[in-house]
């Protein structure tokens, strides 16, 4: 897949809260704000690009090579983990500015399953591009080298990168939303995340044409 | 454990602090795997045997593992779990394997296990810990699965994979806007019937009470 077309399937058809369902729970409890919205958006976009840019060495160079595929979801959930407290230390020491937008949000990027779904589903493409070779490590390695590896480093980080504008897209266009349904009168038990997801239902409509594009 | 303790983390579980419907938690599998009924039951499996687990290590942890670091424990310990539980289905059950996809090792970060290591299991007994777990995770079995059944009967016309009817489909079911549509309705209709009997639980005590009052003032009087 060239970059181009990556890009168009990371924000819009293939958008990781509206058609992949990942992300959901900071989609839905920091969107009150638009300003919160878009510090949260921020942050995640930040922890999936470092993340993508580690976890692929990682996976390629260590655990693939030594046989160890089965460790990966409790390696990148460390990884990830570190690299968000790292990069929290980071921020706080060097960027007040940016951490006092987007630091509040770091934390709770941990456990939000759009970092360990890009991690996951990046590294599981390079995974099946390699699949001929999965036993034989001499060859695996030489496929590597070759470029045969169905993603190779930079297009795993633009498309890390272009998910996390899209999760940002997504979460900033729902918090308008839902700041003009806070001023409607709605039934008692409609209140709160059922018209969000509502709103939510509307915007996967409307980001559903692009994929019959 | 007593018997009231035991009842009351099954009602909680189960329904006053639903997963699903209540806290809204766990979202993601919720809306990504509801288009098949088969492979709800199957997550929701998956999920309650990992909760239980990490629930009654954790529990047992509980007083060694440092304050200050205890989230990375809670998620090494519950990563542990999940990647059993994914070896265990890629060997022996791998349809299943293959229908919940990257949402199988997603069950690390989904908010219901890491929420209840953090405000129940580290701070109570083990076996509380493991019931807490054991219907935590029904909950959101039966949540899902009833979601489930909704949009694979309207947006596929099939219940658990079996072939109701052909020709009567609504697509729009099955695609990511029907998922929201249904999640919110669901959260909707939970709501409504959970406030109209807590309300009528409200007036029955109320009414009992007042019954009481009135039966202790006749013995009063008559004294």
């Amino acid at each position: 897949m060239d970059i181009f077309g990556i890009i168009i399937a990371a924000l819009f058809a293939d958008n990781f809260v509206l058609s992949r369902f990942l992300g959901i729970c900071p989609f839905l409890g920091v969107s009150k704000k638009t300003s919160s919205a878009v510090g949260m958006g921020l942050a995640v976009t930040a922890v999936m690009v470092i993340t993508c840019a580690v976890c692929y060495p990682i996976y390629v160079y260590l655990l693939f090579p030594l046989g160890l595929q089965y460790l990966e979801i409790l390696v990148f959930i460390l990884v990830i983990a570190s690299l968000v407290q790292i990069l929290e230390m980071v921020l706080k020491r060097f960027s007040p500015g940016l951490y006092s937008a987007m630091g509040i949000y770091l934390p709770l990027v941990t456990t939000n399953c759009a970092i360990l779904g890009v991690a996951e589903l990046v590294i599981g493409q390079v995974a099946a591009g390699t699949e001929g070779a999965y036993h034989v490590a001499g060859v695996m390695l030489g496929n590597f080298y070759s470029g045969n590896f169905a993603m190779n480093y930079g297009t795993a980080v633009v498309s890390g990168l272009f998910y996390g504008l899209g999760f940002t897209l997504a979460i900033v266009l729902l918090s308008g939303l839902r700041q003009k349904a806070d001023r409607l009168h709605v039934a008692k038990a409609m209140k709160g995340f059922p018209i969000t997801m509502l709103a939510a239902c509307f915007m996967a409509m409307a980001f559903y044409v692009f994929t019959l594009i | 454990m007593k018997l009231q303790r035991f009842k009351e983390i099954a009602l909680d579980g189960t329904v006053r602090q639903n997963p699903t419907f209540r806290l809204v938690l766990g979202t993601c599998p919720t809306l990504a795997l509801t288009t098949a009924a088969i492979s709800c039951l199957g997550m929701g499996a998956a999920v309650t045997f990992v909760l239980i687990c990490s629930n009654i290590i954790i529990s047992l942890l509980r007083n060694i593992i440092p304050d200050k670091v205890r989230i990375p424990c809670f998620i090494v310990i519950i990563a542990t779990f999940v990647t059993l539980v994914r070896m265990f289905l890629e060997a022996f059950v791998p349809d299943l394997y293959d229908a919940l996809g990257v949402f199988l090792p997603l069950i690390v970060v989904n908010c219901i296990i890491l929420g209840r290591a953090e405000s129940f299991a580290s701070h109570n007994p083990v076996l509380d810990s493991a019931c807490d777990g054991l219907f935590m995770g029904l909950g959101f079995t039966c949540a899902i699965t009833l979601m489930a059944i909704v949009r694979e009967v309207l947006g596929s016309g099939k219940l658990f994979g079996v072939t109701l009817w052909e020709g009567f489909k609504i697509g729009f079911f099955t695609n990511a806007a029907g998922a929201f549509l249904t999640f919110g309705l669901f959260i909707a209709l939970f709501n409504l019937c959970y406030d109209a009997v807590e309300r009528k639980l409200k007036h029955k005590a109320a009414h009992n009470a007042m019954l009481q009052e009135k039966a202790a003032e006749a013995a009063t009087k008559e004294a």
